[in-house]
Order: structure tokens, then C-alpha cells, then sequence
């Protein structure tokens, strides 16, 4: 574990602290949302320790508190969490090897996986991600705690605006990459598609449709690879060895 | 107690999600091209999930004072200002807005 902090320069951790801020910020109105609907204090912070997906959680407690049922709840909330299995498979060197997996797949979040998306040299990648991965199993439920405790104290905290502290940190921790044309265009057509699809979609599938603009990527990739065209039986190759997780 | 039910098989499930996509890709060997377009699926999902929490045309109410907010911090972060300006000054115009009337 020492090594992350070997690894990483004060700017980055300083980057990773404030994501963690941000994350402990929301976690806070999280928690204070879900004492109003009238669930008790240990529900969101348990919630955020063994799921800890902020948007799946508050569509469960959403759907719960609206009524509804809670297997429709733990669907909705499988379903919006369904976008860690792409994640994963996009990078997934960082989780570590053997016992250590076992924390390092949990601690795959929206933060950690931007964050580390941004370093292209895999020790920093796998710094970053671990650095920020633990500091936000430590900030959601702790910052759930927190605003539990408060929400029973203060009813609405809409009015402070911390909702606008989930979307605006993601969107800085993608914006290096959009500088890349090709991501920029798959970006593009994949958040319209979302928007455009999501009255007509349960929660969670439009994040999903968003993939569809990696095709916009594949024929801009493709057209510029042309000359360099590879056999196609470079896709399966598989290696099912044991190489590694031992 | 379907309450409980609820919370382990999301809690399972999610982990299920996280724990299959470095499994996969340590037995599959994916070429460099594929690789690429796998990290921009991954910034493609966060883009989307940024654009649909902002418009919530799905489900939520879509105002003016939550995108306004997310679109100021976004402007900042693009002219590379540190995160916790883009959240401090996210949040405020959110606030702000709300304070004035505008949701």
C-alpha cells in the first residue's frame, strides 16, 4: 500500500483528495435524502459500504420509498450498475492480483476508473486507481453517515445545489480524454443517445445504449488503420492459462 | 425483511458486475485496437451517465439551475481549473439559481 503513496506526485493526490471531497459532499445529501423518506441511518450507510454505486443506491431508496417493490428496486439498481462489467474490462490491470482482487473489484467506481483512464503508465494507473478507489469506500459511507445525522436535523438540502457535485466532477475527470477526436466523437453520438432514449427507457439501459458510440469510434479508428489491417484471428486468441490471480 | 433481501442481492449483484470484466479480460487476449475502443466505451459510459443524472428527461424533473451548475464546473475544468474550484463553483451556481427561483 505504501507504494501508492511512492508513486504519486502532491498534484495528483491533491486531485484524488478533492474527488474524494466531492464524493464525501454528495454522500452527505445522499444520506440526509434518505432519513427524509424515512428510512433509518444505517440503511444508506450500509448501502454505500457493500454496494457503493451512488446512483444505484439512490434509485433503490427512490424506488423503495415511491412504494415500490424491492425486487423492481434491486433490478433497477443491477441494471444502472451493469456499466462496471464494460469498466472492468477496460482497464483491468488496477484491480491487483490475488486476495488483494477482492478489495480492488469493489473499489471499481465512476471516480477511480476516470482517474485512472487519465494515466497511461500502468504503476500510476494502478496508484491512482487504488488511491482513489479506497478513499471513496472510506468518503460515500462516511459522508452518508454524516448527512444522515443531519438529515434529521435539517429537512431539505436541495437548496445548497450539492446535486450538481456527482455530474460536474465526472465531467472533469473525462475532459483530458475528449481532447482525443476519435473519443470526442463516440462521446458525442453515445450521450445523445442517452438523452434522446432515456423517456422511453427503465433507468440505467440509456447509460447502457450510450455504448453505441464506440461504433462512431471503430470507423474512425478503422479508417485511419486501413493499411495496417490485421487478421481477424487476432479477436479470439485466447489464452486460458493461469498465468495470474494465483 | 424484503427490504434486506434487496440490499445483499444488489450488493452481490454489483459485485458480480465489477468482478467479471477483469476476469474476462485476463483470459481473453484482446488486440490493440480492441483495447482502445474498450477505454473509450468507458469514457463514452461516464459521459452518458454525466448527460442523463444533468437531463434527467426520463424520470426527474429537468430545471435549468442543475445543468447550469454542471455545465459552469465543466467549462472551468475545460479551461484546466483545479476540481475543487470546478465543485465549489458547480455547486454554487446550482445554489444560486435555486435561491433566485430558478429550479
Amino acid at each position: 500500500m505504501r507504494s501508492i503513496w511512492r508513486t504519486l506526485d502532491r498534484e495528483t493526490l491533491s486531485g484524488i483528495a478533492a474527488v474524494c471531497l466531492a464524493v464525501a459532499v454528495i454522500g452527505v445529501s445522499y444520506g440526509t435524502t434518505a432519513v427524509a423518506e424515512g428510512f433509518p441511518v444505517w440503511l444508506p450507510v450500509l448501502l454505500g459500504t457493500v454496494v457503493l454505486a451512488g446512483g444505484a443506491e439512490f434509485l433503490f431508496i427512490g424506488i423503495v420509498a415511491a412504494g415500490g417493490n424491492p425486487i423492481a428496486a434491486t433490478l433497477a439498481g443491477l441494471l444502472v450498475n451493469a456499466r462496471h462489467l464494460p469498466y472492468g474490462l477496460s482497464v483491468p490491470d488496477v484491480v491487483g492480483t490475488g486476495w488483494r482482487r477482492l478489495i480492488g473489484v469493489h473499489v471499481m467506481n465512476d471516480e477511480a476508473v476516470a482517474m485512472a483512464l487519465a494515466e497511461s503508465e500502468p504503476d500510476r494507473r494502478r496508484a491512482v486507481y487504488w488511491a482513489c478507489g479506497l478513499g471513496v469506500l472510506l468518503a460515500w459511507p462516511g459522508g452518508a453517515a454524516l448527512g444522515a445525522l443531519i438529515g434529521t436535523v435539517v429537512p431539505d438540502t436541495s437548496v445548497l445545489g450539492l446535486d450538481a457535485v456527482f455530474p460536474a466532477v465526472l465531467l472533469a475527470l473525462v475532459i483530458p480524454a475528449l481532447r482525443d477526436r476519435t473519443t470526442f466523437g463516440a462521446v458525442c453520438v453515445g450521450t445523445g443517445v442517452a438523452v434522446l432514449s432515456a423517456p422511453f427507457l427503465p433507468a440505467g439501459l440509456p447509460v447502457l445504449l450510450a455504448l453505441s458510440g464506440v461504433v462512431v469510434a471503430a470507423i474512425m479508428l478503422g479508417r485511419g488503420a486501413e493499411d495496417s489491417a490485421q487478421p481477424n484471428a487476432d479477436y479470439v486468441s485466447c489464452d486460458c492459462g493461469p498465468e495470474e490471480a494465483r | 425483511m424484503m427490504l434486506a433481501a434487496g440490499v445483499i442481492a444488489l450488493a452481490a449483484g454489483t459485485y458480480a458486475f465489477r468482478w467479471a470484466g477483469p476476469a474476462l479480460r485476463s483470459r481473453v487476449r484482446f488486440p490493440e485496437r480492441a483495447r482502445q475502443l474498450l477505454e473509450i466505451g468507458a469514457v463514452v459510459l461516464l459521459a452518458a451517465l454525466v448527460a442523463v443524472t444533468t437531463l434527467p428527461f426520463g424520470t426527474g424533473h429537468v430545471g435549468v439551475a442543475l445543468p447550469a451548475g454542471v455545465v459552469v464546473g465543466g467549462v472551468l475544468a475545460w479551461r484546466r481549473s483545479p476540481l475543487l474550484v470546478v465543485i465549489l463553483a458547480a455547486a454554487a451556481t446550482t445554489a444560486l439559481l435555486r435561491l433566485l427561483g430558478v429550479s
